[in-house]
């Protein structure tokens, strides 16, 4: 298993998602930084959190302009397996790699907590295979710009393409009270695919929810499995 | 020369921002306004003289990364005199 995980200006998860990806595979990942132009091939590349360029312009936007950008692309059409964790899913939004934008939170504030998610019935991916449909995982989130918006036609379909990895979902141990979503993103949209499966966008923040301390371990879970069928 | 970029959101794209200055206008008792819209301007210098190139130019930029074209309009506006 290679990996690597793709730093910019700004990033503040990198630390935490080689933490996890170590853990799990027992092998550092490679840092890469966004100006390099070359690099061997991966079977996974990750996309951390954080505040890439300070969030100017437009989350992810000076990012996903970046020299790494286009070596990332090559990456996801060897087929290799990429994932955006947060600012890292709009920097994928924002490369077009993924489609719709994340626009600011419906209620307008930073939010941070946990949230359940849910797994949906997707075509064939590395990030969902082996998890049962309805599965959950309690898993939190840290943003300002995780509303997911897209024009109907394009939700429709993600939808009927099995794309919609997972969603925002009330749960059972969440007061009733509490909105579940916590963006108001569209169709409660937590984390969507791109078309061949390979590459995942998310808003949530697995590789925060390691390790009992964090308050609970669902992130290494979902991990685990993901990078068990990478590996294949 | 200057190009001025003024973005705004499209209709139907939610503006939080917009909603909630909206309010706070309605709470100040400005009630005749019923709806806000929040955008951007993005001014731009240019050296050149060429009216032309740097509306396409410009054009260009935001194409290519000024603007989120998926929920974003823009106007380019050319100001002669500085």
């Amino acid at each position: 298993m290679r990996s690597g995980v793709a730093i910019f200006p700004g990033s503040n998860c990198d630390r935490d998602i080689i933490v996890a990806l170590k853990k799990i595979t027992s092998k550092a990942p490679l840092k890469l930084w966004h100006k390099d132009t070359e690099f061997p091939n991966l079977d996974l590349i990750v996309i951390p959190g954080g505040f890439s360029f300070g969030d100017y312009l437009r989350c992810g936007a000076l990012a996903a302009r970046s020299p790494i950008v286009s070596n990332i692309k090559n990456h996801v059409s060897r087929g290799g397996s990429l994932l955006g964790i947060c600012n890292g899913f709009q920097i994928l939004i924002e490369t077009g790699i993924l489609p719709g934008s994340l626009i600011r939170n419906r209620n307008l504030l930073f939010t941070c907590k946990e949230t359940i998610l849910e797994i949906q019935n997707t075509i064939k991916s590395p990030f969902t295979e082996g998890f049962q449909i309805g599965e959950q995982f309690k898993i939190p989130v840290a943003h300002n710009e995780g509303n997911y918006f897209a024009p109907k036609p394009l939700l429709e379909e993600l939808n009927n393409e099995g794309r919609i990895a997972f969603k925002y979902v009330k749960g059972n141990n969440l007061d009733n009270n509490i909105s579940y979503n916590p963006n108001g993103s569209s169709n409660d949209i937590a984390g969507i695919l791109s078309e061949n499966g390979k590459v995942l966008g998310m808003m949530p923040h697995p590789e925060r929810a390691i390790n009992s301390l964090h308050g609970g371990t669902d992130g290494l879970r979902f991990l685990i499995k993901c990078i068990e069928n990478i590996v294949g | 020369m200057r190009a001025i970029v003024n973005i705004s959101l499209k209709q139907g794209v939610l503006d939080p921002q917009g909603q909630a200055i909206q309010n706070s206008l309605s709470n100040l008792g400005f009630n005749n306004c019923n709806n806000v819209r929040t955008g951007k301007q993005i001014i731009l210098d240019f050296q050149v003289d060429d009216e032309e190139q740097i509306l396409k130019e410009t054009e260009k930029m935001c194409e290519t990364l000024l603007v989120n074209t998926v929920i974003e309009n823009y106007d380019i506006e050319i100001i002669k005199e500085i």
